[in-house]
């Protein structure tokens, strides 16, 4: 088990290097990230000067080499905007990204199984019916119109909840930051949890339904029913137990996504996060966010996967053979 | 499941109302699309940057309301017969945040700061200037040649506190390769009637009112509050909702529905910025171009062809939606008296065909042209309308539109000046024609030595040596009179440009705040109260 631990975090620092490759690669095309640093009136000596003692004048390989050098010892320089350390940076918007994606995600968890169980049981009461239109719209509308739309409706027309921000945040310890204590921190986290959830909690709905139906049908159901056994514990003791293992795989690699993809949730109710910082080094050619952000997601897929497979042994210790044996 | 959320909406509602009822109103809360990145007062030289700074710190002058030159911490000033010594008698009585009294040696200082490398506001201060200590409140600036326009662009040059900055290593502007951050990067001590009392970058940045400001508050703010909101719809449904009392940009297409709204309206006025036309004059055969071996731009009849081909009304009916000002000159009529004299070339398209056909392009030609679309409002769809037009006059533009990141990568010095027709704006930071004629009309080298921002390098001796006048000349009149020589020459007679409008500054601004818009679209707090 160690061994595969082990092998697993090797085998991500080559992730982790192909990711930083392919981003330094991509970032010679962006655009020049001192004309978004200086005014207008700057001349063109000093952009130059600029230029060099950030060392944009050496070739990408140099580059690519110096930066990988530092970022091993977790240096990840400093930001254009901000004059920042980068690793400061994130670590101060960290926690308003993973807050985000862990509320979101055990809405989506609560909500998709209660709602996956409830239409795999009542197939054809109308109440279903409508979890499932409700599910269709969840799974097509984008994040983008889904969280300008709540915005509309909660913020504009009814003024009960706030279209933007995070609150107030209490801090816990020395680093983290929480909503999740104050008030209107708690209000706050509404829109933005709904809004990034909706997909995950629809895909889970689906998912935990169309297995549940499956597994209903199975021999050992049947045999369960034969012996008497309450409709609950069928239902919950059996059949759900039985479901789960795949839906905690999606639910495992979709915590990944939904980190990830925080950046557009971020981006329209505000969220002082990590992915609305990366959007906005995008705009401005900063790069070291960008390569700082695009590694830590990396980081983040390979560590979500190793959590993954380790779950799925306790779940399933059938699997425990083969997950000791790759 | 739903009682769950109806009771939870139930709670939300009580809450709102308990929030409402407990706050003083006198909290101010604004959103802007970016970020007030760095506190460095020389960090970056941008409008809006350089109006939050106003909110802590203070230069040796201000400007009012319609952009008039008024004391700050300089009391007064005078100039010398010669025009080379200018003396400035200092405020008394004036104490930095930290309790430190305001003298000379930090003006002395922060002249020295602002001219070291690294500050975004080199320009600010002539680098001849010398500035002389007379006693703790006076300063002499002796200069090598006279200057009338010496402290034209002082509202912004703030002045810091020498000792504090140099107690907290920040003597030196935060550059923008700097491998360490600043303090003053991340906090202040100016003289201004706002104190920063926290700022985290890019998320919140809160104020409170300085209590020992040597001035009488124009404001009756007991805090203030700011937050980037860097989408469109979320900023107005932030304004909408009452959650901020003031957003800068309004995008042009929710104008309408703002001013329907009950709690707030559209402070809409021209803005100093113009935006026009550039062409490449410079290249013997332009880089993207059907016509080879030649650069059509170098003939002014193909200039002044494009320039007739374009319906400017059209562009601020349809495109600005009403919100611009369609200009003649390269400034905005607030900045020169005498733009009144100028008139645009008549939207003429059958004189635009035969300009191209005496030039020898009757059947017209192919060009390239490159335009921001995040830069300016609705940069995009302004370059559209132009693409539509020149083709009624037979010239084919294959339009690229991109990312202002991109766009000024090109385009710019460090681009190679790669373009051969652009769209570009430009606010003289000094209100004052001189930044036209030396950045926008002075010859430039290969590498942007000389109008650093003449991208296509229009290039005129007698333009130059009429700027060099107009530097020199401290008699209104005569300066004006200069001017105007020079904007004939370029605009009328070469039409070495295109002017195309002034776009208007759309603020969303709640009904319980008044404050001050000001043209050049630095938002000032201390202008500002609330009901």
């Amino acid at each position: 088990m160690i061994a595969f631990i082990i092998r697993r975090l090797i085998q991500s620092i080559g992730v982790l290097l192909a990711v930083a490759l392919i981003a330094f690669t991509m970032f010679r095309f962006v655009g020049d990230p001192v004309n978004q640093m200086v005014g207008v009136e700057t001349s063109a000596a000093e952009r130059e000067q600029i230029r060099k003692s950030l060392g944009l004048d050496d070739p990408v390989v140099v580059q690519f080499g110096r930066y990988v050098a530092k970022a091993a010892s977790l240096d990840f320089g400093i930001s254009y905007q901000f004059r920042q350390p980068v690793t400061k940076l994130l670590a101060e918007r960290m926690p308003a990204t993973l807050e985000l994606a862990l509320v979101s995600s055990a809405f989506a968890l609560a909500v998709g199984i209660a709602m996956g169980v409830y239409t795999a049981l009542r197939r054809n009461g109308w109440l279903a019916q409508v979890f499932q239109a409700v599910s269709l719209v969840g799974v097509s509308l984008p994040t983008f119109l889904t969280g300008i739309l709540l915005i509309y409706v909660f913020s504009v027309l009814l003024g009960w909840l706030p279209s933007f921000g995070r609150g107030d945040v209490v801090a816990v310890g020395s680093w983290w930051t929480t909503g999740l204590l104050t008030w209107t921190g708690l209000r706050a986290l509404i829109l933005p949890a709904i809004t990034l959830g909706l997909f995950q909690m629809t895909l889970i709905m689906r998912l935990v339904r169309a297995e549940m139906l499956e597994v209903l049908r199975t021999d050992y159901i049947k045999f369960a029913r034969a012996r008497g056994l309450s409709q609950r514990a069928i239902h919950f003791g059996h059949a759900l137990k039985n479901t789960l293992v795949p839906v905690i795989t999606i639910a495992g690699l979709q915590l990944g996504s939904v980190i990830a993809f925080a950046i557009i949730t971020e981006t329209v109710f505000q969220w002082p996060g990590m992915g609305i910082l990366f959007l906005q080094a995008v705009q401005n050619v900063d790069i070291p966010i960008m390569a700082a952000y695009l590694l830590f997601i990396a980081f983040l897929f390979v560590v979500i996967n190793l959590v993954v497979d380790l779950l799925y042994a306790a779940v399933d210790p059938r699997l425990k053979s083969t997950v000791t044996a790759s | 499941m739903s009682r769950s959320i109806r009771r939870l909406i139930a709670t939300a509602a009580v809450g709102l109302a308990l929030v409402a009822s407990t706050a003083e109103a006198k909290t101010f809360r604004f959103a802007f699309q970016g970020d007030y990145k760095s506190l460095d007062p020389y960090s970056l030289n941008e409008t809006f940057t350089l109006g939050m700074h106003a909110a802590v710190y203070e230069g040796l002058t201000k400007r009012g309301p319609n952009l008039e030159i008024l004391p700050g911490l300089a009391e007064k000033w005078e100039v010398s017969e010669d025009g080379l010594r200018w003396r400035f008698t200092l405020r008394k009585g004036v104490k930095f945040h930290n309790g430190e009294d305001f003298t000379a040696d930090d003006v002395i200082f922060s002249a020295e700061r602002v001219r070291a490398d690294g500050s975004d506001l080199k320009t600010r201060v002539p680098a001849d200037a010398k500035f002389v200590k007379v006693d703790d409140h006076t300063v002499d600036v002796v200069l090598t040649s006279p200057n009338p326009t010496l402290n034209a662009e002082w509202h912004n040059w703030y002045i810091m506190s020498k000792k504090w900055a140099e107690a907290n290593n920040s003597a030196k502007p935060t550059s923008a390769s700097a491998s360490t951050p600043s303090h003053a990067s991340l906090n202040e001590n100016g003289t201004g009637p706002f104190i920063i009392e926290s700022h985290q970058p890019g998320v919140k940045t809160v104020w409170k009112p300085n209590p020992n400001w040597w001035e009488k508050p124009k404001h009756n703010l007991t805090e203030v509050i700011f937050t980037p909101i860097a989408s469109d719809a979320t900023r107005v449904a932030a304004l909408l909702s009452g959650e901020v009392d003031w957003i800068d940009p309004v995008p042009l297409q929710d104008v309408d529905r703002v001013n329907a709204s009950a709690n707030a309206q559209v402070l809409q006025g021209p803005e100093l910025r113009t935006i026009f036309l550039g062409f490449d004059q410079y290249r013997d055969e332009l880089k993207y171009s059907s016509v080879k071996g030649k650069n059509p731009f170098k003939d002014v009849r193909v200039r002044k062809a494009f320039y007739q081909a374009i319906d400017i009304e059209a562009i601020k009916t349809k495109v600005m939606r009403g919100a611009s000002v369609p200009s003649a000159l390269m400034i905005s009529p607030l900045l020169f008296d005498r733009a009144g004299e100028f008139k645009r070339f008549p939207y003429d398209p059958e004189g635009a065909k035969k300009l191209l056909a005496e030039a020898g392009y009757a059947n017209g030609f192919e060009v390239g042209m490159d335009c921001p679309n995040d830069r300016y409002v609705n940069d995009e769809r302004i370059c559209q309308a132009v693409v539509g037009m020149l083709a009624r006059v037979g010239v084919k533009v294959n339009l690229n539109a991109q990312p202002k990141a991109k766009y000024f990568a090109k385009v710019l010095a460090s681009g190679g000046y790669d373009t051969s027709l652009y769209l570009l704006g430009w606010t003289p930071s000094s209100f004052d024609s001189l930044s036209i004629l030396v950045n926008l009309y002075g010859c430039r080298d290969e590498k942007g030595n000389g109008g650093n921002n003449n991208l296509g390098n229009y290039c005129n001796p007698k333009v130059e040596e009429l700027t060099k006048q107009v530097r020199m000349e401290t008699d209104k009149k005569k300066r004006d009179a200069l001017i105007a020589q020079v904007y004939d020459i370029v605009q009328n007679q070469e039409a070495g440009y295109i002017p195309l409008h002034q776009q208007a500054l759309a603020w969303g601004v709640s009904k319980k705040v008044k404050l001050v818009q000001r043209a050049d679209n630095e938002f000032h707090l201390y202008w500002v109260t609330k009901e």
